[in-house]
């Protein structure tokens, strides 16, 4: 049975650039917030637990699921749940940029990002694994989808999670604002908000998107998270360029009103898509 | 076409308090000091200085030698005196005389380049006296040009105006509200009398700002350039002293003898635990 509302939250903070312990005290602090307030979910953005540019200090970093460093944080989740970035360590010592769903005391979802920026200004992939598992999130407040960042460049993550059944689409994020236009906003900026607002649309579901704030080595975080309807509309906005508290209650009769006036995930035809994808793919092995 | 080097004055300025503000306070410093020469660039860093960290907690150098423009040393005051921000007048004539006395046969751009390294060693000597990072004024122009003093002038600990070309200095510049005795002069690097940088570089900023940016941010090469209606020569050229100058953009070399080597394969953040 969902609940008919959810309250969501996001912590657009600023982490320290390496500093576990620091870092962990700011969400508990934000989690202890957003608790007092009636929260069910709160969302962190990507590596909010490290900071962004960790490069070489990535092993310095890691935490395993099992790591008594995040007890706190699942002691935190017995009544809310908790989505956090961090540098997670496999057991044969695989490093990967994940978010983590904290709920009743346990991890309940790991999201390993799979698309790791190698061009530019990124270079996640000379530090990082890749994820390989595109998975929705059971939690007790309805399927998730989590992804992070450059995960959302690829449209076909959302969708395959959407066709697994995604009420909230939930991006965790260290968006660097950069592309001077002349504009009010930075190209980057604009350029997610669209794409936020599309996935809204296009996927029928709620986003929450989560971007951080601060300064790291020159390069600036934007913020500007923002919670929005699965008719677009925006719930709730972060501040640019300052750390904020966003929070927005998300109405399950709205995800199902928009899903009867645009049925587009009831008209989505996934046998088509496997028999193309094995069609172009059998091309392309012969070129 | 016309590459569209207009920027958001607010927008930006924002963003650079900002960058000064945190990357200031995150090393556990409050203070900045600048070298305040009269121009525009460095009057520019002042006042997004002055609204990062107060007036108070500013400081500009004025370092003129004997031969520097009177003009250049008002402009600094009125930078000053804008921003009631703290300042020292410091003469580095006696010790730049003291030194070539020996080299008499020194050229301008020994003589240049001396100065600017001088006032580079004041600057960081007033960075331990007053706990204040020195606040670069170098230009993306200037950088990518090479037009610069490598350990002079191009020395710094945060800069904030070294991903701006020179067009969209004086846009911010104008915002901020430089006054208009500095924006409207003639760029010029006041080593002799009259000498200006367009004149000594042989085009203006007008026009190879629109070729760096398109070069350098928008990827083209020289071929998409020529077609986009440069003159080959102009484009050549600049292309030439942007490949020239790129050891001025880097740290030294460093022989790779070891494992793990500074900046090779050793990579941390300078924010490291800040």
């Amino acid at each position: 049975m969902k609940a008919k509302q959810t309250k969501i939250a996001i912590g657009q903070i600023n982490p320290i650039l390496g500093d576990l312990s620091r870092n962990l005290s700011l969400h508990e602090e934000m989690v202890e917030r957003a608790r007092q307030q009636g929260v069910n979910i709160i969302v962190f953005p990507e590596l909010s637990l490290t900071g962004y540019f960790v490069k070489d200090l990535v092993p310095s970093l890691a935490l395993s699921v099992q790591s008594p460093h995040l007890d706190r944080l699942k002691t935190l989740s017995s009544d809310i749940s908790i989505v956090v970035g961090l540098v997670e360590e496999s057991s044969d010592y695989r490093f990967f940029n994940s978010a983590i769903l904290l709920e009743a005391g346990e991890v309940r979802h790991v999201h390993r990002k799979i698309y790791l920026p190698t061009y530019g200004m990124f270079d996640e992939r000379r530090y990082f694994a890749s994820g390989c598992r595109l998975q929705g999130a059971e939690s007790r407040w309805g399927p998730l989808g989590l992804l992070i960042c450059e995960d959302l460049w690829h449209p076909s993550a959302p969708y395959l999670i959407s066709l697994e059944g995604m009420d909230i689409l939930i991006t965790l994020s260290s968006s660097p604002g950069r592309g001077l236009g002349g504009g009010e906003k930075l190209e980057s900026v604009k350029i997610w908000e669209s794409l936020n607002y599309t996935y809204a649309y296009l996927f029928s579901c709620f986003v929450v998107f989560a971007n951080r704030v601060g300064y790291e080595d020159g390069v600036h975080f934007w913020g500007g998270s923002e919670i929005l309807s699965p008719a677009g509309t925006l719930l709730a906005k972060g501040k640019y360029h300052e750390e904020d508290f966003v929070i927005a209650d998300l109405d399950q009769a709205e995800l199902r009103r928009e899903r009867a006036a645009s049925p587009l995930l009831r008209d989505e035809c996934p046998d088509l898509v496997l028999r193309e994808l094995k069609r172009i793919q059998g091309e392309k092995m012969k070129e | 076409m016309r590459p569209n080097l207009t920027v958001n004055g607010e927008l930006l300025r924002k963003l650079l308090v900002g960058f000064i503000e945190n990357e200031v306070h995150k090393m556990g410093f409050h203070r900045a000091v600048i070298g305040v020469s009269g121009g525009v660039d460095s009057a520019l860093s002042a006042f997004l200085a002055a609204q990062a960290l107060g007036a108070e907690n500013v400081w500009a150098l004025i370092m003129p030698y004997k031969t520097s423009s009177p003009e250049s040393v008002a402009h600094a005051e009125l930078v000053v005196e804008t921003l009631k921000i703290h300042s020292a007048i410091i003469d580095i004539t006696p010790q730049i005389d003291a030194y070539f006395e020996r080299f008499p046969e020194a050229d301008t751009l020994r003589r240049g380049n001396k100065m600017a390294r001088e006032r580079m060693t004041i600057l960081y000597d007033h960075s331990a006296a007053l706990s204040a990072l020195v606040l670069g004024t170098s230009n993306k122009t200037e950088l990518m040009l090479g037009y610069g003093t490598l350990y002079g002038d191009m020395a710094s600990a945060i800069n904030p105006l070294g991903d701006l070309f020179k067009i969209q200095v004086w846009q911010l510049a104008a915002h901020m509200g430089v006054p208009e005795e500095i924006m409207k002069k003639k760029p010029t690097a006041d080593l002799w009398e009259g000498q200006t940088d367009e004149e000594e570089l042989g085009f203006t900023y007008e026009e190879v700002d629109q070729v760096l940016l398109l070069m350098i941010d928008k990827r083209y090469e020289i071929q998409d350039l020529m077609e986009a209606g440069f003159e080959e020569k102009f484009v050549r050229r600049v292309f030439g002293m942007v490949q020239s100058s790129q050891f001025k953009r880097r740290l030294p070399l460093i022989a790779k003898v070891s494992g793990r080597t500074i900046d090779r394969d050793f990579r941390y953040p300078r924010d490291w635990g800040r």
